[in-house]
C-alpha cells in the first residue's frame, strides 16, 4: 500500500483492518519481524520548508535521508546528529528516508556532543492507529506546550502512529575536522582515555574504539581545531602518542555505520549502557568483535549466535539488530513500565495494527 | 481565572487526611495550618492564589509514596511543588487539594565524572547541582533565571530553559533518568545512566508533563566539562528589525554562540536605573556570548563584529576581563526583578521562528499600542524564545484583564507566524485556555489520553494544562 498525502493515510488505516508493516526505504529491519501488509511512506515525499536562518528544515517523511542532506548542505548545514547508513551492516539496499532516521530515534558518532535525533525532533505530524490525523509540537527549538510527544514518536519505530512530517534542528557544517588516533589500548584503558577526552574543555565531536584504535575527533574553524588538537594530544600522553588520522571524514562515517561489523559472523547487538560499565560487559558476554561509540556508551558487539547479552546487564539496554532470536529483541521493560508502554499502545493503536510487535 | 469549584467532600477530609499522613511522616512534614498553609498559596504567577487543603514535605521516595497512596485511596487531588518559582501557575494549589513539596530532596545520591553525570533528589535547586561539581570543572547546563531558588524537579516538570540552552538544549536534552513515584504509589525506574531509552522515550514525555504524569524523587542529569572561558559582547542598534537581522545572520554564518540576548529601550532604561551596567540607551541591545580558548573566543567574536558591523551599531563592546564580562551579564540577569520594582508586569513567553523576530516585534509595539499598555521586550533571541513584559497596574480595575487579553493576542501572533504559546516557563494555569490556539482537539485528546494512562483518576495536578472544559469530562468521571 502507498499513499501521498496525509489525508490518503489517514483513510488507508482506518478502512484497513491491518496489520500493517510500515515502511520508509526498508534499510533497517531489525526487531520482530511484522507479518502485514506493507504500508510504505515513500510518496510522502519532499521538503515543505527550509529556513536556514532559523536552522530548521520541515520534511515529508518519505524523503530520502541523501535529499534532505543535500539541501541542507548547499546552505552550509547538516543533520548533527549524524544519522546512521544501517545497510553495509544490515546487508540491506534501498534508501533511507528520514522517517525511518526519526522512528528509530537514529544517531551516529556525534549524538555524545549534540544529542540524539530525539534531541534535534522540533516537531511531528502522525496519523494514529485509528486513522487519526495528530500533530505535536513545531518548528521552534524551544517548545514546552503541552506534553513532548515529539520525543514518544521519535524511536517508536512506527508502533504508536505512522509519520507523515517532521521538522529537525539544523546546525551550521564545521568548518574543518581533524581527528587524533591512540594504537593499541585495551578497552577498559581506552575508556578511561576517551572519558578524559570527554570530560576536557576540547569540545570532542567523536569518541570511538575499534579495537585496534581509539579516535577523537574536533570540529570548528581552522584555527580553533589546531588549538585544540594541541591540547588534547597533551591531554592524552599518559596513554601515548596520539596521531593524526589522514582520512578523518571517511572514519567516522566507518564508525557512524558500525562497518567494522558488517563481516563479522554471528549476531549483532547494540548496547547502550554507562561507559564505566563497557569494558566488563563484553568481557562477560563473549564478544567476538567490539566496536565502542559515544565514549564507550554505546557498544556494538557480535556474539555467538543465540547469545542474550542481557542476561550479563545490570543497567542500560540492548537491542538486537541483527541475527534470529526467539527471544526478545527489544529490551524488556520492568513492569510499571512495561504497564505504561502498553498502556500507550492500547491508547494510540487500540486495534493493534501498526507494526504489532516490533519492539518485542 | 477559573478553577474548578472545590469539592466539599475532599474538603471534608481534612482531619482525616492529617491523621493518616501523621502515621507515616514526621510531625512537621504535615502543614494543616491556615497560616502555614498559606506559604503554599501560590507560586511565581502571583497575581493568582489559593491556600491548598493540607501541604505535606516528605523527605525520601518511599514517603512520597506512601503519601501518594493514601491521597489516591482517598481521591485527593496532589499539587507537587518544587521551589515554587513557576512562572504559569504550575504549582498553584486549590482549595481541595494536597500540595507535595518535595524540598526535603535535597541529596546529591552519586557523581561519576568517568560516566559525565550526577544523581541527585529533585528538590535540590538547580544551581546548587552545578555547585556539587564545579570544583572538579564540570557543570549542570540548562540555567533558568531562577536557578538560585528552582528545583530540579520544577525544571523537569516545566522542561526548563535558560540563556544558555542556544548551545547546550533544555533540560530534557540534559536528563538521562528519573524515579518517579505514580500516582498509586507504585515507585518506577525510567532511563539511568546511559544514553537513550531501549524502548518507548518515556522520559520524553514525563520531562514537560508539568506534575501531571507522576511525582520525580530523583534525577540522573548529564554534566559537562566547563569550557576553557567564555565572554560576552555587547552591541547597540537604532532599531529592532536591524538587530533582529544581526541574529539570524550569526546564526546562518555558522558560528555558534551559546548565548544571544535581546533587550529592548524600555527594558535597557529599567535596568540601567536599577543595576547601572553601563549599557547604551538605544532601541535594541544584543549581548552575545561565545565559548573557548581565548585565542577560539577572538576568532569568534572577529566573525561576529564583522557581521555586526554590517549592520551600523551604535555601540559594539567587548568584555576585556571578567568584571567587564560580569557587568554585561548583570543588567539582563537583574532585568525581571528591575521591571517588577518599577511596575507590575506579566511576562509572556511565546517562541517564534528566529527569521520571524523582526516582524514579530513590530506587530507587538503595533498591539501594545492599540491596547495602550506598554510592553518591554528581553529574552532568549539566538532560539527565538520572547518575554514580552507586559505592563500594568494591578491596583487599576480592569488593567489585569486587558493586559490578559493583549497577552493573548501576542501568543496568537506567535502561532501565527509558526511559533509556540510557550518556549520555557510551561502552560500551567497561565496558558491553559489558550492551547487550542497551537492544537486541534485531536492533538489535545492524544496529549490527554498520556494522562489517562499514568494517572487514570486525575488526581495530579489536575486542572491545568488543557482548557479547563477539554479535561472537564475527564476530571468529572475520575
Amino acid at each position: 500500500m502507498t499513499v501521498t498525502s496525509q489525508e490518503e493515510l489517514a483513510a488507508a488505516i482506518r478502512d484497513t483492518s491491518g496489520p500493517l508493516r510500515i515502511q520508509g526505504g526498508g534499510t533497517r529491519p531489525y526487531g520482530r519481524p511484522v507479518i502485514g501488509e506493507v504500508l510504505s511512506t515513500a510518496g510522502l515525499s519532499g521538503v515543505t520548508l527550509y529556513d536556514p536562518g532559523a536552522l530548521t528544515i520541515v520534511v515529508k517523511t518519505g524523503t530520502p535521508v541523501a535529499e534532505v542532506e543535500e539541501t541542507l548542505a548547499k546552505s552550509g548545514q547538516r543533520l548533527a546528529f549524524e544519522p546512521m547508513d544501517h545497510r553495509a551492516l544490515l546487508r540491506t539496499d534501498g534508501t533511507p528516508t528520514i522517517g525511518g532516521v526519526v522512528a528509530g530515534n537514529i544517531s551516529g558518532p556525534r549524538r555524545i556532543a549534540v544529542g540524539a535525533c530525539r534531541d534535534f525532533l522540533l516537531g511531528v505530524t502522525f496519523v494514529d492507529g485509528s486513522g487519526t490525523l495528530i500533530k505535536n509540537g513545531g518548528r521552534v527549538m524551544k517548545n514546552v506546550t503541552g506534553y513532548d510527544l515529539v520525543k514518544l514518536m521519535c524511536g517508536s519505530h512506527g508502533t504508536l502512529g505512522v509519520m507523515t512530517e517532521v521538522a529537525l534542528k539544523v546546525l551550521p557544517i564545521a568548518a574543518t575536522e581533524a581527528t587524533l588516533a591512540l594504537r593499541g589500548l585495551d578497552p577498559t584503558t581506552a575508556i578511561k582515555a576517551m572519558a578524559a577526552a570527554l570530560g576536557s574543555p576540547f569540545d570532542v565531536t567523536g569518541v570511538a574504539h575499534d579495537g585496534d584504535e581509539t579516535l577523537f575527533r574536533l570540529e570548528g574553524f581552522a584555527d580553533s581545531v589546531a588549538y585544540r588538537t594541541g591540547k588534547l594530544s597533551a591531554l592524552l600522553a599518559p596513554f601515548g602518542t596520539a596521531k593524526a588520522v589522514a582520512d578523518s571524514a571517511a572514519r567516522w562515517q566507518d564508525i557512524r555505520d558500525a562497518k567494522a561489523l558488517s563481516t563479522a559472523p554471528g549476531d549483532i547487538w547494540r548496547i547502550s549502557v554507562r561507559p564505566s560499565e563497557a569494558a566488563a560487559l563484553v568481557t562477560a558476554i563473549g564478544a567476538t568483535d567490539t566496536l565502542f561509540d559515544w565514549g564507550g556508551g554505546l557498544v556494538w558487539a557480535a556474539v555467538p549466535p543465540g547469545t542474550d547479552v542481557r542476561r550479563h546487564m545490570t543497567g542500560g539496554h540492548a537491542t538486537l539488530i541483527r541475527g534470529t532470536s526467539d527471544g526478545p529483541h527489544f529490551h524488556p521493560e520492568p513492569a510499571p513500565v512495561a504497564a505504561i508502554t502498553q498502556g500507550l499502545r492500547d491508547r494510540f493503536d487500540p486495534r493493534g495494527i501498526l507494526n504489532p510487535g516490533l519492539m518485542t | 481565572m477559573q478553577m474548578p469549584e472545590p469539592s466539599a467532600r475532599i474538603i471534608g477530609l481534612k482531619s482525616q487526611l492529617v491523621e493518616r499522613f501523621r502515621a507515616v511522616l514526621p510531625a512537621d512534614a504535615v502543614i494543616s495550618d491556615l497560616a502555614e498553609t498559606r506559604a503554599y498559596e501560590c507560586d511565581g504567577l502571583a497575581a493568582y492564589k489559593c491556600p491548598p487543603l493540607l501541604a505535606v514535605l516528605p523527605a525520601s521516595t518511599q514517603e512520597v509514596s506512601e503519601v501518594l497512596k493514601i491521597c489516591h485511596e482517598m481521591g485527593v487531588p496532589v499539587v507537587p511543588r518544587g521551589s515554587g518559582t513557576s512562572l504559569a501557575g504550575g504549582a498553584m494549589p486549590t482549595a481541595d487539594s494536597v500540595i507535595l513539596g518535595v524540598a526535603r530532596l535535597n541529596q546529591v545520591l552519586e557523581t561519576s565524572y568517568e560516566d559525565r553525570l550526577i544523581r541527585v533528589q529533585s528538590g535540590r535547586t538547580n544551581l546548587s547541582v552545578t555547585g556539587a561539581v564545579e570544583a572538579n570543572g564540570f557543570f549542570y547546563a540548562p540555567d533558568p533565571s531562577s536557578q538560585l531558588a528552582c528545583a530540579i524537579a520544577g525544571n523537569i516538570a516545566m522542561n526548563s530553559g535558560g540563556a544558555h540552552c542556544l548551545k547546550y538544549g533544555v533540560t530534557t536534552n540534559n536528563l538521562m533518568g528519573v524515579t518517579m513515584v505514580m500516582m498509586d504509589g507504585t515507585v518506577t525506574e525510567i532511563g539511568g545512566g546511559h544514553l537513550d531509552a531501549g524502548g518507548l522515550d518515556l522520559l520524553g514525555v514525563i520531562c514537560g508533563s508539568e506534575g501531571q504524569l507522576g511525582v520525580v524523587t530523583e534525577a540522573t542529569l548529564r554534566i559537562l566539562a566547563k569550557p576553557e572561558g567564555a565572554r560576552p559582547i555587547l552591541m547597540g542598534f537604532d532599531s529592532a528589525e536591524v538587530a533582529g537581522q544581526c541574529v539570524s545572520d550569526i546564526i546562518k554564518a555558522g558560528v555558534l554562540p551559546v548565548a544571544i540576548e535581546y533587550m529592548d529601550k524600555l527594558c535597557i532604561e529599567v535596568c540601567e536605573a536599577h543595576a547601572q551596567a553601563g549599557y547604551p540607551l538605544c532601541e535594541a541591545l544584543l549581548i552575545v556570548e561565545v565559548e573557548g580558548s581565548p585565542a577560539e573566543i577572538d576568532e569568534q567574536l572577529a566573525l561576529i563584529k564583522d557581521i555586526a558591523n554590517r549592520h551600523n551599531p551604535v555601540e559594539l563592546r567587548e568584555a576585556r576581563d571578567a568584571d567587564e564580562a560580569g557587568r554585561i551579564w548583570l543588567g539582563r540577569k537583574s532585568a525581571f526583578g528591575a521591571m517588577g520594582q518599577v511596575n507590575d508586569y506579566m511576562c509572556l513567553d511565546g517562541t517564534v521562528p528566529v527569521s520571524k523576530l523582526p516582524e514579530v516585534l513590530r506587530r507587538i509595539g503595533e498591539l501594545s499600542r492599540a491596547y495602550g499598555l506598554d510592553v518591554g521586550n528581553v529574552f532568549h533571541a539566538g532560539d527565538g524564545n520572547m518575554h514580552p513584559l507586559i505592563l500594568y497596574n494591578a491596583n487599576k480595575p480592569g488593567d489585569l484583564e486587558t493586559c490578559e487579553a493583549l497577552g493573548a493576542d501576542i501568543l496568537k501572533l506567535c502561532v501565527d507566524v509558526g511559533g509556540c504559546l510557550t518556549g520555557e516557563h510551561g502552560v500551567g494555569i497561565e496558558k491553559r485556555d489558550l492551547m487550542r490556539v497551537q492544537y486541534s482537539p485531536e492533538d489535545l485528546e492524544a496529549q490527554m489520553r498520556i494522562k489517562d494512562i499514568f494517572d487514570p483518576n486525575w488526581l495530579l495536578n489536575p486542572a491545568k494544562v488543557f482548557p479547563l472544559d477539554a479535561s472537564a469530562p475527564r476530571r468529572d468521571a475520575a
